[in-house]
């Protein structure tokens, strides 16, 4: 049995293809799993009679030889997915209770590629946080502990505000995990996890049924145990989708053929502005170290700029809210999700709203009605909007003269849940993931390492847009080199 | 064009300028809705109409309607107006309960066309030219109803979503007349052109109106919105209504508040409406689920290609080419299908005699039987062979109205209802001469007092020859007849 | 390329310097329709004062050039057919309603 849950998802196909183990099996493993680690509350909800029945499914069509891509394979949802019937909360106490009557696209290519849903993973309210606190449910525990150090004996968060996503991955307690990223939120959990977090090109996958966050910048894309099953769930996530007019209509490049490509001649640019003031010189030491693999492989390194680098957190801070005050408008207590009685509509939807959402949640609001009012929209989401641009532009000019960027994913590894911090101490967590988002092109974690204090840590290859086949070839080369082969602490065996 | 001088009102005090300015929402003709593939048909059931993307569900996303589009274009070159190639939807942010997404896409500093002007024609036959602002695409809402419940409110969500196009004027109008008219031409030109169905009771076409008044020659007043008027007698009762209010608070010292205000329907007068305290922060930004519109040069041309004939250049070409009367001409061209019907009843026949028994015999029989043109039983090449066979002689006018009232029963041709009831004109000079000499034989009397000077009885004697003739007698030949007898 | 009137603006997009006065919270509360208790305001109204503070940083940068970005993607606005493909499901629509009767969504009532 324990076998089972250390199979990477390729493996873990393999298998199943070579009848050495079934689907049943395989999810079996995995609710057992889900159960022998529930401390780290990384599930909302288990849906396991679904899984069971899922499985079943799979073992019929693997013994009739007609398995799809992810066959078997037993996936944790973020609860930002809209699931058919499985009550999706986006963490969020105003949505208890919502049952949609429609899936996500991207969580139904998972399944009709023959993937098997566990159940719905915690998260940061509505996606916004970055050490999955925000939650309504309760904070999420990374199975990672330290081992040593200051941190030995605290929980530590892991990350946000896909939290869930990448502790239940590192927790061996689902085998695939989509998340969503806006501003980190695959990369930066997947980096504090230990596990590998790809956000892809905006636009590559569809966004419809995935509760929207900021819209110019929310993406789904896989956490994955290693970059091998990262390509073989992207492939199956992404696609154009005539439901979101923002989904893009370009072939994705061979993700599986990329993994063995290597990067000879490649030129990676090592951006100075990555640099920080007072950085933590174990996560300078990392990048140092990964630079010198990606040379070792063939690659060439070099300096670059981007000269705009400071200005994409503040800028990412003005948009994302301002998006995110006007999607979140729709949770009123009419139609859906929970309601608190007023005298008139307007106390009904103050108390609604007052009572369902959550402070950081209620802070972006704010921030967000506020920077688009009357007499400050122009200063505020124009001036973020022209920054926006600028920032894109940094890119397109760096990508004339490298193939891909090399930086750290995060600032630090994880830190204790339940850190007194305020609101843009909390926001720096994304300072290495925002500029991707910004500019719409796609980024990857890699776990490359671990701290003195025997955390992971992650780091982050960022390609032009389109180029998932870059970041794949560059990941693939570092996660040998790194030979990253730890477990969690907290994980299931 | 003349620009005739603004009519004033008098006032207590002295004469004042009225200035109006509309803001029609027209709904587009079309299938499906603006953003979601739900039906944009009226009378479902309560929210049968509605996609997940109209009810806003979590994570639906709108897709814009191809149609639509073109049908803005179209409406947009019936305007005369300018067409941007290049436009933005953006979000209007406010909260209301027939409105699921806390938001209307609309389109604020970049709409789909921009200036463009209408001419309005008023009853005393004057032209005068009203300027179009814009018009610009955005998402209708659905429907709230206050009035079924003591302390709740139902909410119907089959409307949110339609595609609506809203017209704005220049502050051209100066009287509710004209603002009539305007809204009139309006109404005409997208039912020509087929992109809105103008049925204003349904909801297709509404107005607010903007009204503000001056001394002539000051600056221009605060306005007052009136918002959703749903019948043009609506919309010219609450201007006048506004109007006197605003001149009876300024003549007695007092300032005109700026805000929206509702029609009253029963009382014919406007009131402020309860729920706007706070001035709305709309706080448009893009819609990121969209992206800019961008057309192509080549498909507008085409569409302007095969514009539909619009009213004033019908009405133009129906003075023109069948000679008819301003009045006629007017009428006529208000509608597409009237018109069809006419030159169809016209072809190969005298024009304004067809003219004439369309809009007078055939739309107030129609009218008594509560029918539209398009359930007409009389086709209109049936009605233009009855006006052929009056100008052929073959019956009378007279007689051809009894013609009329029967193939109003049942559609009959009128050859063969002249056949059948014998309806044919007598117009044998003998015959006729014969019944003159008997009516003149019984008349003796009368004769004689015609003779000695009493001129007015001709009529008695076309009237009993008429009468003899069962009113066959063809009135000309008997006209000419009788005098020759008379007064030989 | 910009509009003229966006010409007009960017040379004046300044940031403000931040004040935030004890009606701020209270007004966007409202216009966001969201209920704050009394004793969280002062707090809030300092959190939003500082993270808008730290946002002012963008002011830095000379942006009188640059033209806003519309889309990520640079691609154009997909349009669909005029075809009927959903609807007839008002039980699905309403299946989440807190509150409901005979097909319609249920609030308290509005007056106008």
């Amino acid at each position: 049995m324990s076998d089972l849950l250390s199979l990477t998802a390729v493996a873990a196909r393999s298998a199943l293809d070579k009848k050495e183990c079934s689907a049943s099996e395989l999810t079996a493993a995995y609710l057992k799993a889900i159960e022998d680690t529930a401390d780290n509350n990384a599930y909302v909800a288990i849906t396991a009679d679904k899984a069971t029945d899922m499985a079943k499914a799979s073992d019929a069509r693997l013994a009739k030889g007609e398995g799809g891509a992810l066959e078997g394979i037993p996936v944790g949802v973020k609860d930002m997915f809209c699931t058919k019937g499985v009550e999706t909360t986006a963490s969020s106490q105003i949505l208890k209770g919502f049952v949609p009557t429609y899936e996500s696209t991207v969580t139904s290519h998972l399944w009709a590629d023959g993937a098997v849903m566990l159940g719905k993973l915690n998260c940061d309210e509505f996606a916004m946080g970055s050490a999955n606190e925000t939650s309504a449910f309760g904070p999420v525990t990374n199975p990672w502990t330290a081992t040593n150090g200051d941190l030995m004996g605290k929980a530590l968060t892991p990350g946000g505000s896909s939290g869930g996503s990448a502790a239940a991955m590192a927790a061996r307690s689902c085998l695939l995990a989509p998340g969503t990223d806006t501003g980190g939120s695959i990369r930066q959990p997947a980096a504090f996890c230990g596990m590998v977090g790809l956000k892809p090109t905006y636009g590559r996958c569809s966004r419809r049924g995935i509760v929207a966050f900021a819209s110019s910048l929310d993406q789904a894309g896989p956490i994955t145990r290693d970059v091998a099953d990262c390509a073989l769930m992207m492939t199956s996530m992404a696609g154009h989708d005539e439901g979101d007019s923002t989904s893009i209509d370009a072939p994705m490049p061979d993700l599986m053929a990329a993994l063995s490509m290597g990067i000879k001649g490649m030129r990676i640019g090592i951006p100075d502005e990555y640099t920080l003031d007072g950085m933590n010189p174990e996560i300078v030491a990392l990048w140092e170290q990964g630079r010198a693999w990606l040379e070792d492989a063939g690659a060439s390194c070099v300096p670059v700029s981007l000269p705009h680098t400071q200005y994409a957190l503040p800028a990412y801070y003005i948009v994302a809210p301002a998006e995110a005050s006007s999607n979140l408008a729709r949770y009123d207590g009419v139609r859906y999700g929970q309601r608190v009685e007023g005298a008139t509509l307007d106390e009904m939807y103050a108390k609604t709203r007052g009572a369902g959402f959550g402070d950081e949640v209620k802070r972006r609001i704010l921030i967000g009605t506020y920077v688009l009012s009357a007499g400050y929209y122009d200063a505020y989401y124009i001036k973020a909007q022209q920054v926006r641009r600028l920032i894109q532009q940094d890119f397109l000019t760096v990508f004339e003269q490298v193939d891909a960027l090399l930086t750290p994913s995060t600032p630090t590894a994880a830190f204790p849940l339940g850190e007194k911090m305020d609101a843009v101490s909390m926001f720096l967590n994304d300072v290495f993931t925002v500029p991707a988002n910004l500019a719409g092109i796609p980024a990857i974690s890699v776990p490359s390492g671990l701290s003195s204090d025997g955390l992971p840590l992650g780091l982050q290859l960022i390609a032009p847009a389109l180029r998932e086949d870059t970041l794949i070839r560059g990941a693939a080369v570092i996660e040998k080199a790194a030979g990253f082969d730890h477990v969690a602490t907290g994980a299931a065996s | 064009m003349t620009k005739n001088v603004s009519p004033l009102v008098e006032g207590r005090t002295g004469p004042w300028e009225v200035i109006i300015g509309l803001e029609v929402h027209a709904q587009v003709s079309s299938e499906a809705k603006l953003f979601s593939g739900a039906s944009a048909a009226f009378g479902a059931g309560p929210n049968e109409h509605v996609s997940l993307v109209d009810a806003a569900m979590p994570g639906m996303l709108p897709v814009i309607n191809r149609f639509c589009v073109e049908q803005a274009v179209r409406t947009g070159l019936g305007l005369n107006a300018q067409i941007n190639l290049v436009s933005v939807f953006d979000r209007k942010n406010y909260f209301y309960a027939d409105l699921p997404q806390g938001y209307q896409i609309s389109q604020f500093k970049q709409p789909i066309v921009g200036e463009g002007s209408i001419t309005i024609t008023l009853s005393d036959g004057t032209s005068r030219d009203i300027g179009i602002e814009r018009l610009h695409l955005e998402q209708d809402a659905g429907k709230s109803m206050h009035d079924q419940h003591p302390s709740k409110s139902f909410i119907d969500l089959n409307r949110s979503g339609v595609a609506l196009m809203e017209i704005v004027s220049k502050p051209d109008m100066r009287s509710a007349e004209e603002a009539a008219a305007y809204v009139s031409k309006l109404r005409a030109i997208v039912r020509f052109l087929g992109t809105c169905d103008g049925n204003m009771e349904q909801g297709s076409l509404r107005a607010d109106c903007n009204v503000s008044v001056r001394r002539p020659g000051e600056p221009l007043g605060t306005r007052t919105e009136t918002k959703n008027l749903n019948s043009i007698r609506f919309i010219a009762q609450a201007i006048n209504s506004e109007v006197a209010r605003q001149i009876e608070i300024l003549e007695d010292g007092g300032t005109i508040v700026q805000e929206t205000r509702l029609f009253d329907n029963t009382t014919g007068q406007t009131r402020t409406m309860r729920s706007k305290e706070d001035a709305h922060d709309y706080r448009y930004f893009p819609d990121p689920d969209l992206l800019p519109l961008k057309l192509d040069a080549a498909w507008v041309d085409h569409i302007r290609d095969t514009l539909p004939e619009l009213p004033d250049a019908l009405r133009a070409r129906l003075l023109d080419q069948y000679g008819l009367s301003p009045y006629d001409a007017s009428l006529i061209s208000e509608d597409r299908a009237v018109a069809a019907y006419y030159e169809t009843a016209a072809a190969g026949q005298d024009a304004k005699i067809v003219a004439n028994w369309m809009t007078v015999e055939l739309f107030g029989a129609l009218n008594k039987m509560g029918l539209d043109l398009a359930d007409s039983p009389v086709k209109p090449d049936q009605l233009g062979k009855l006006v052929g066979r009056i100008t052929d002689g073959t019956i009378s006018g007279r007689i051809a109205k009894d013609v009329f009232a029967l193939m109003l029963e049942n559609g009959a041709d009128p050859d063969q209802v002249i056949d059948e009831k014998g309806f044919k004109q007598v117009s044998d000079t003998g015959a006729i001469e014969a019944m003159i000499d008997a009516v003149m034989a019984e008349n003796a009397d009368k004769v004689a007092e015609y003779r000695g000077g009493k001129d007015k009885l001709f009529g008695f004697f076309v009237g009993q020859v008429m009468k003899a003739s069962q009113g066959q007698a063809n009135p000309g030949v008997v006209n000419g007849l009788l005098k020759q007898k008379l007064d030989g | 390329m910009l509009l003229p009137l966006q010409q007009l603006f960017v040379t004046r997009l300044v940031i403000r310097l931040m004040t935030i006065d004890k009606n701020t919270i209270p007004r966007i509360a409202r216009l966001a329709r969201l209920e704050i208790a009394l004793e969280r305001q002062s707090a809030l109204s300092e959190e939003l004062a500082s993270i808008l503070s730290w946002v002012e940083q963008l002011n830095a940068l000379d942006t009188a050039e640059v033209e806003p970005l519309a889309s990520v993607t640079g691609h154009d606005l997909p349009l669909r057919e005029d075809k009927v493909t959903t609807g007839n499901d008002p039980d699905a629509v309403l299946s989440n309603a807190p509150e409901k009767t005979s097909n319609f969504f249920v609030v308290p009532k509005v007056v106008e």
